[in-house]
């Protein structure tokens, strides 16, 4: 008993101490959990973004956390919604739109948050190909675009100079790519081109950018049963090309997702196609002169190339048996800051992810950035030079990041010799076929 | 009727007990029975809908070919993990139980990488091994032999294999050791007299008197290799280059985890819970039999 009695006094006090600390803060600020995906130092820049919101005003105060990376912050923020327990906003990477949009009661849609709670909110002022990304079929947004990037190439003008081509001239069709690959590896170069992000490089881009689709059903924005058409004969020549530069030594795998990335600003690679939020790190630890170029094409499929799709993040709004009115309120409050041009342009220039507003971007120029940074006007020019069309306004298909393994799993395959594209392909297709089918099973009402 | 004289208050065994009780209940009997729950259902990632189906889960795993690829590359895993770290850490606690200089400094040498987390170990093996930043990576494709894991099947099973036993091989050793020091001197010297050399002394003497040793030590390794591999698969090759590398434990993980396919990841964790709980008992009933219990 007298154990027990010493136990008591603690957990009363304990109690008390957090009623108090929960009447504190419902007197003076409503808190808002913020989970994010992003590294150092993009983790640090975003977290300035929220210090900016909580000193422009005294009502809310966000708490940003760090939970990983892309893949893991979805994970943890599905587990803290089984458990009850979800934060008020989640930054989701693109390739879990499909997967959040149908987790139905789980996400208050951004469009519904902002009309609830009064505040205005233009969906018209997001660049076409971010709108359509995260809108739903009816063209309602669902999520708040934030940090949007999209591919681009890299290359090294050095190594450029040192093989004989043009520094200022960068390839701009696939055999232009192919020839000067060729040229590199003749000067020396050990690696002369890479790819970071295979699928969205190699297939979700090159669909895009070819009008060509990367699955049906205007690639699963038009429903659930979706199947993927990368089987088809032209991408089908686009992994051979890929696997022949590879064999010549024209062309180096780098490895899953992102692991490819630290291979050019260490001058290894002359060439890549990444991600244009990797220009930070480039200008950071870069030693030698380089360009950024739009993504190649190839001419004998389309004349002129469509705009590119986009990656990144966006921000979701998640539910939970607790939440009150003045959360919300204090979400769109968030939400509304994070929306102003100037935020946009800030990040956008600060870090190397395209505006995603049309206002964010203008106001880049009128800064004069793009004169002062060739290149970085690249990814949003990409990604703004045509009208979307069903092809080109994204995915919409569920579970993709399993389908981008699976891709990647095959192309793996593929390079080792192991099995031919039309065969990896067909794989894939197969493959991914069955987890859209899984897909559609478990989210069927 | 004697042991009960010990606890003259009867709820104090069980209050005894609870603790260990409880610990099972919650940490293993009650994931268990929610894998089985789950291995029957289909669930969307947010755990909104879920409908009974039956084993629809099991047939579309054993049916997929690609899993049966898992299975066999778990079998060559495990296998190759055992043997490799059982063989090296008897080998180098026989060497360290002789008469040398400096004994103790290599054994505690040998011990020290069991303090390691298996991803921490993971990442010393990728600055070795890497083509890019790992010193010998670098050093291989410089000497003009093509090293690149994460594009040949067999160099990064080779990897792995040689990573997950590596950690293995301190936990072996200090049993090896322990258990080889547990052997009567006077019977190794009676067989010195008798004229035995060291390998005959070693294969007639010390092997069979150190068989409960490796007995135990061959159930906790295989346990090991199936399950506690994870770290080590997850920061050197996640799985790939394909599926090269891929073993039952990483697609529990990925399927469920990763790909929030949680039906067909607790059905394949209640087909590895079978193949570890028949794997003990097999052990136990045939291997066990040749064991020395002294």
């Amino acid at each position: 008993m007298p154990t027990r009695r010493k136990l008591a006094v603690p957990t009363a006090a304990f109690a008390l101490a957090a009623g108090l600390t929960g009447a504190a803060h419902a007197q003076q600020k409503t808190v808002i959990e913020f989970w994010h995906g992003l590294p150092q130092p993009l983790g640090g820049q975003l977290e300035q973004v929220v210090k900016g919101f909580n000193d422009s005003q005294d009502k809310v105060q966000v708490n940003p956390t760090f939970k990983g990376s892309y893949p893991e912050t979805m994970q943890a923020a599905i587990a803290a919604f089984r458990a009850g327990n979800a934060p008020h906003v989640v930054q989701m990477f693109e390739v879990g739109t499909a997967t959040m949009l149908s987790a139905g009661p789980a996400i208050k849609p951004v469009h519904q948050l902002m009309s609830e709670t009064g505040s205005g909110f233009d969906a018209a002022a997001y660049i076409p190909a971010v709108r359509g990304y995260y809108s739903s079929k009816d063209g309602k947004m669902m999520a708040l675009p934030f940090n949007s990037s999209t591919t681009i190439t890299f290359y090294n003008k050095d190594a450029f100079q040192k093989a004989g081509l043009d520094p200022n001239k960068p390839p701009a069709t696939w055999p232009e790519v192919a020839d000067a690959a060729r040229k590199l590896k003749a000067a020396g170069v050990t690696c002369p081109m890479t790819f970071s992000w295979p699928t969205w490089t190699q297939f979700e881009q090159v669909g895009s950018l070819h009008d060509k689709p990367f699955a049906s059903e205007a690639n699963g924005f038009g429903g659930l049963g979706a199947t993927l058409k990368i089987n088809d004969p032209f991408f089908v020549k686009h992994l051979q090309t890929l696997i022949d530069l590879q064999k010549e030594g024209a062309l180096r795998y780098g490895g899953r997702d992102n692991a490819a990335d630290s291979l050019f600003p260490s001058g290894e690679c002359a060439m890549i196609q990444a991600s244009s939020g990797l220009r930070g790190r480039i200008v950071k630890e870069a030693t030698f002169a380089w360009g950024a170029a739009p993504l190649p094409y190839w001419p004998d499929a389309i004349s002129s190339p469509k705009n590119s799709i986009i990656g990144g993040a966006a921000f979701w709004v998640m539910t939970s048996p607790k939440r009150t009115a003045d959360e919300y309120k204090a979400v769109a409050a968030f939400f509304s800051h994070l929306a102003r041009p100037e935020v946009d342009a800030k990040w956008h220039m600060d870090t190397g992810y395209v505006p995603v507003t049309l206002q964010g971007f203008e106001l880049a120029k009128k800064e004069g950035f793009y004169e002062k940074n060739p290149g970085a006007e690249v990814p949003a020019v990409q990604l703004t030079r045509t009208a979307t069309t069903e092809n080109t306004m994204g995915l919409r298909l569920g579970n993709l990041p399993e389908i981008r393994n699976i891709i990647q799993e095959e192309m793996e395959r593929a390079f080792q010799g192991q099995q031919t594209a039309q065969q990896a392909l067909d794989n894939a297709v197969k493959r991914g076929d069955t987890v859209l089918r899984n897909f559609e099973r478990a989210n069927k009402n | 009727m004697q042991r009960r004289v010990i606890f003259d208050n009867r709820a104090l065994p069980y209050l005894l007990l609870a603790p260990q009780v409880a610990v099972t209940l919650v940490f293993f009997i009650w994931p268990a029975a929610q894998a089985l729950w789950q291995s029957v259902h289909l669930q969307d990632a947010f755990g909104l809908r879920s409908q009974f189906v039956g084993f629809e889960n099991f047939a579309a795993v054993l049916s997929d070919p690609n899993y049966l690829q898992t299975v066999e590359t778990t079998i060559v895993f495990s296998v190759s993990v055992t043997v490799l770290s059982l063989a090296s850490a008897l080998g180098l606690a026989v060497l360290a139980d002789s008469k040398i200089r400096a004994a103790a400094a290599y054994k505690t040498l040998l011990i020290w990488p069991y303090a390691l987390a298996p991803a921490v170990a993971a990442v010393l093996w990728m600055f070795i091994f890497n083509p890019d930043i790992g010193i010998l990576g670098r050093a291989l494709n410089d000497l003009g032999y093509a090293w690149d894991y994460r594009l040949n099947d067999g160099q990064a099973l080779t990897m792995v294999i040689l990573a997950a036993s590596w950690k293995q091989v301190s936990y072996n050793f200090i049993f090896f050791l322990a258990g080889l020091q547990a052997i009567p001197r006077s019977v190794l010297e009676a067989a010195s007299i008798d004229g035995a050399g060291a390998v005959r002394r070693f294969w007639t003497i010390t092997f069979p008197l150190l068989s409960p040793t490796t007995f135990f030590l061959l159930v906790v390794d295989v346990v090991y290799a199936f399950f506690e591999t994870f770290g080590t698969i997850h920061a050197l090759t996640h799985g790939g280059p394909g599926k090269a590398t891929e073993t039952l434990i990483f697609r529990v993980y990925q399927d469920g985890v990763v790909n929030h396919d949680l039906g067909g990841s607790s059905a394949q964790s209640v087909i590895l819970m079978v193949i570890v709980i028949a794997l003990t008992a097999i052990q136990f009933r045939f291997v066990e039999r040749k064991v020395h219990y002294s």
